[in-house]
């Protein structure tokens, strides 16, 4: 067992771990932020996606003790300070980009970081981005609109 | 003009605010103070014979509590079948054992052999792979033609063979079909697979069994679609604990598809273990695990064929199909291929004669159950393939063929003893040419020759059955189950209120969409009605959600549940204005008097209910909370017709989805939002099937597609935006609200549409000789197709 030191949604946290043990994992059940979450084992669903200072990483490719000293953004951090919702999970709630939620935290996370670099995406952009991020209930429409539009872009021309 | 709240109304979804920002409650979630955790040993091996497993060594190491194998469950019940298929001759199908461990013998890759329980789920993990089964392989079965040859090895050692039921229906029609093919002008014949798929909700199963010594209560936390039911499986017939002594709980749960019905080993062996252990136990699927031990879906292959007169006239339908069961029968498994196959080979078609014979057959496979859609599917895929195959062998347009055969008049009994209670198929043919811009194909054609790419668009209609019932007449058919709903009211003090619903949602809305109904009949805000779902301790029973049957029957019934509740709270008003019953009228939430200026507000008759002071109550009773159970008089039938233009890569064979649109009459609709997301998500999973799904064995039963590296899921650049349409709409003549279900339709009707597509394309190539290529429409299966 390993002591890891890191930063998550601005909070210095700190825990034991394994050397084996995931950051996601370490989020999960370390930190008790279940927002994270799993839903493969060979790193292809996205439900898992955070942000390591500032770069979207699928939390379950990475040791927690390979975050040591990083910061941490999770999708309990996603929201503004007061508390509402930030335009793009606005934008997801607006376009119902969502459905049973499992693969929401990963989505936002990714979108999130895709805005960062992108502000303006073409729809076969968003489409291309989220090939690591696999959702079964919303088909993706509404996905790819929620995010056209987070990124101010008229998605009533772009769904045509 | 868009309403902003009630019926019809596209409210914003209350539920995305907890998962949006990392709240959910999901079960993995949930961590109960002491659990420990299990890890299943699973078998590696398709068939083979367990001699024993040594457990010592895993016993031993740290943090190990206990490791359970077969031996452990011996007193303990069958895993059990929840429907009795009676086969073509009144003889009740072949029933195999199902024990929570393997005994004896493993039968799937994937079959559970022992369980290691240990304090960490590390340490648990560890030690799994310290258990040693002792297994003598023995010859797998996995074709299922093979598996019902003469001498093929058994799965069930004490089964006759390997067939489940041979199924006929209308078993009188036999003999009419045959001549009827026989002496017909033209008889279009197609043999295709409908391939295995895997759900694959992106939650995996989890399941926490928690004990408590004091009283002897049993609690189960699982990723279910229907925990009353597992309730009722798991305690009556595999663990002997009553209703009143066990509580399931689904709370959040991440998609289901059909595959979070059915009652699983591991929910059993975790409440089973709690108690033996007197704490915790919880187990997390991997994704891995789920791909060998989640019911798969669909494995059907069929040979159809359609006999026509010089007209095009459907005279007469046969279809054989051989339905794969797996080694087990899951929960509804035996339901899948007959009663929600059979009675659907009508379409929307008056086809005079129509004959099913299904043979269910065990194989060493992972069990088969229901899968979005489920019997529907396989159903619309061959009926609307061989329609697409007729049309092109004489010549008659599809679109014109298929409307020569609609069912127009309703109520409509099908020669598969379903009765249509409403539907208008040209209407929704009509609106889908008009949104899938059918009129500007040729144009798009030629732009993508001139980029080198064959372009083709397929077409097709579906019908389906939503919200199975009624209750005695599947009891008939050989449910072991009811399939109504309940719903309780519960009117609070300062008039506010909750319902307690059988259904539950993984994904639906209900949360959103149920309150809308609740709105519109009182006339309070939205608000005020919260939805409670996902666990027996509050609604009185529940059948769940599948089959798209949740507004269907358990929003019937909460609409019945909220009649009372008016009826009750009327009397209330009655008494506070010192006016006569029959005059009271309920509006915007306001009683009145007819004709009067006096009114109440809903408030003050809640509040007069729980303090009754001014109150009947040598009348009525105080209170105000009502139950009712909703038992449908019939199936619903949504339908609808589907649209998709497909390119094909001449040169590798790839298959883009360009286009596609979907024309549905789910009847009335509650909240279009999520109707419409409902439609979206069935068809990337129908697109899905078509082009890129497929799970597939070798022929040792060792599972080749056991993760999403080989398992091809939709991803977000393999479909295109859809263009979907509810505006048709003939409302369910049954029901109280007048609506069908939308939950399944997406799934149903787009398969065939993209391979009647492919299919196009490639013959306007000058492939005539391609007429049906088997899913997935990978671009080797394309290639090889165009060279032969
Ligand atoms: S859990 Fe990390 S990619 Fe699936
Ligand atoms: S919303 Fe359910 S997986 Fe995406």
């Amino acid at each position: 067992m390993s002591n890891v030191t890191m930063k998550v949604n601005g909070k210095p946290v700190s825990g034991e771990v394994e050397g084996r043990t995931l950051l996601s994992s370490f989020l999960r059940e370390g930190l008790e932020m279940t927002g994270t979450h799993i839903g493969c084992d060979t790193s292809q669903c996205g439900a898992c996606v955070v942000h390591v200072n500032g770069q979207a990483v699928k939390s379950c490719t990475m040791f927690a003790l390979e975050a040591e000293g990083a910061e941490v953004t999770t999708i309990e951090g996603m929201a503004n300070p007061d508390g509402s919702l930030s335009v793009l999970q606005q934008a997801f709630q607006d376009h119902h980009g969502l459905q049973c939620g499992f693969c929401t935290p990963g989505m936002v996370m990714s979108a999130a970081a895709l805005l960062q670099d992108n502000p303006k995406p073409t729809e076969a952009e968003v489409r291309d981005y989220l090939e690591g991020n696999l959702c079964r209930c919303t088909g993706y429409h509404n996905i790819v609109k929620a995010i056209m539009a987070a990124s101010g872009q008229d998605v009533a021309v772009a769904a045509e | 003009m868009p309403k902003d709240g009630g019926i019809g109304a596209s409210s914003k979804r209350r539920e995305d605010v907890r998962f949006l920002t990392g709240q959910g409650n999901y079960t993995d979630d949930i961590n109960i103070h002491g659990q420990a955790h299990a890890v299943f040993v699973r078998s590696q091996v398709a068939h083979g014979t367990l001699n024993g497993v040594d457990t010592a060594d895993a016993a031993a190491m740290p943090g190990v509590l206990r490791v359970f194998t077969g031996a452990d469950f011996e007193g303990v019940g069958s895993i059990p079948c929840g429907w009795q298929v009676t086969d073509r001759f009144g003889e009740v199908m072949q029933e195999p054992g199902h024990p929570v461990l393997a005994q004896g013998k493993v039968r799937h890759v994937g079959d559970p052999i022992a369980v290691v329980v240990a304090e960490t789920y590390e340490q648990a993990r560890d030690a799994a792979e310290a258990v040693v089964p002792d297994i003598t392989d023995l010859p797998a079965v996995v074709d299922m033609k093979a598996a019902l040859a003469e001498g093929a090895p058994k799965v069930h050692d004490d089964l006759t063979s390997n067939l489940c039921y041979d199924w006929g229906f209308v078993e009188d029609n036999r003999d009419a079909v045959d001549a009827a093919i026989r002496g017909a002008h033209h008889v279009t014949t197609l043999e295709l697979v409908n391939q295995r798929l895997v759900a694959n909700p992106m939650e995996p199963r989890v399941a926490i069994g928690d004990y408590a010594p004091g009283t002897g209560d049993s609690t189960l936390y699982t990723t279910s679609q229907n925990p009353h039911v597992i309730r009722l499986l798991m305690g009556a017939f595999v663990l002997g604990i009553p209703e009143h002594k066990l509580r399931v709980v689904a709370p959040d749960v991440g998609g289901g598809f059909g595959t979070k019905i059915f009652h699983y080993a591991e929910e059993a062996f975790c409440t089973f273990a709690a108690k033996a252990l007197k704490r915790a136990v919880k187990w997390t699927s991997t994704r891995s695990e789920a791909f060998m031990s989640d019911a798969h879906g669909r494995d059907h292959v069929t040979k159809i064929e359609l006999a026509l007169d010089e007209q095009g006239q459907f005279l007469a339908l046969r279809t054989d199909t051989h339905a794969n069961m797996g080694a087990y029968l899951s929960t509804f498994a035996p339901s899948v291929p007959t009663w929600l196959h059979g009675t659907l080979m009508a379409g929307n078609y008056k086809t005079p004669l129509i004959y099913v014979n299904v043979k269910a057959v065990f194989t060493n496979t992972v069990p088969v159950d229901a899968y979005r859609g489920a019997g529907r599917p396989e159903a619309t895929f061959q009926l609307e393939r061989v329609i697409d195959k007729a049309a092109r062998e004489m010549g008659i347009d599809p679109v014109d063929l298929r409307r020569r055969n609609f069912i127009t008049e309703f109520p409509y009994a099908t020669p598969v003893a379903v009765e249509y209670d409403t539907g208008d198929y040209n209407a929704t043919l009509d609106k889908l040419l008009e949104i899938a811009d059918v009129a500007g194909f040729s144009a798009r054609e030629a732009e993508s020759k001139a980029r080198g790419k064959l372009r083709g668009l397929g077409l097709n209609c579906y019908i389906e059955a939503c919200g199975i019932a009624p209750s005695n007449l599947v009891g008939q058919l050989g449910a072991r189950a009811g399939l109504y709903e309940s719903a309780t009211v519960r009117v609070n003090a300062t008039g506010g209120l909750v319902v307690m619903t059988g259904s539950h949602s993984h994904g639906q809305g209900h949360e959103t969409s149920f309150p809308q109904v609740i709105s519109e009949m009182i006339g309070i805000p939205e608000d005020m009605i919260e939805i409670v779902h996902g666990d027996t301790a509050n609604a009185p029973m529940g059948m769940g959600t599948y089959g798209s049957r949740s507004l269907a029957v358990g929003g019937s019934a909460m609409v019945r549940a909220t009649e009372k509740i008016i009826a009750k709270a009327k009397k209330i008003a009655a008494h506070l204005m010192e006016a006569a019953e029959g005059d009271i009228e309920l509006k915007d939430g306001q009683f009145s008097v007819a004709g009067t200026d006096k009114s109440v507000a809903w408030g003050d008759v809640t509040l007069a209910a729980y303090v009754p002071h001014n109150y009947p109550l040598e009348d009525i009773e105080p209170g105000l909370e009502e139950t009712a159970f909703y038992d449908p008089a019939n199936f619903t039938y949504p339908s609808g017709a589907y649209a998709c233009e497909v390119e094909v890569d001449p040169d590798t064979g790839k298959v883009t989805i360009e286009r596609f649109a979907a024309a549905d009459d789910f009847g009335n609709v509650v909240n279009p939002m999520i109707v419409d997301g409902q439609v979206h998500g069935g068809l990337a999973q129908g697109i899905g099937q078509a082009l890129l799904e497929g799970c597939s064995y070798d022929s040792d039963g060792q599972l080749i597609s056991g993760s999403y590296m080989d398992y091809a899921m939709p991803r977000a650049d393999d479909v295109p935006f859809y263009s979907v349409d509810h505006s048709c709409q003939t409302p369910c003549t049954h029901n109280p609200l007048g609506v069908k279900g939308c939950g399944e339709a997406g799934a149903i009707g787009s398969p065939p549409a993209v391979v009647n597509a492919v299919v196009d394309a490639l013959q306007r190539a000058g492939h005539s000789d391609i007429t049906h290529i088997d899913m997935p429409l990978t671009p080797a299966r394309v290639w090889s197709a165009m060279n032969g």
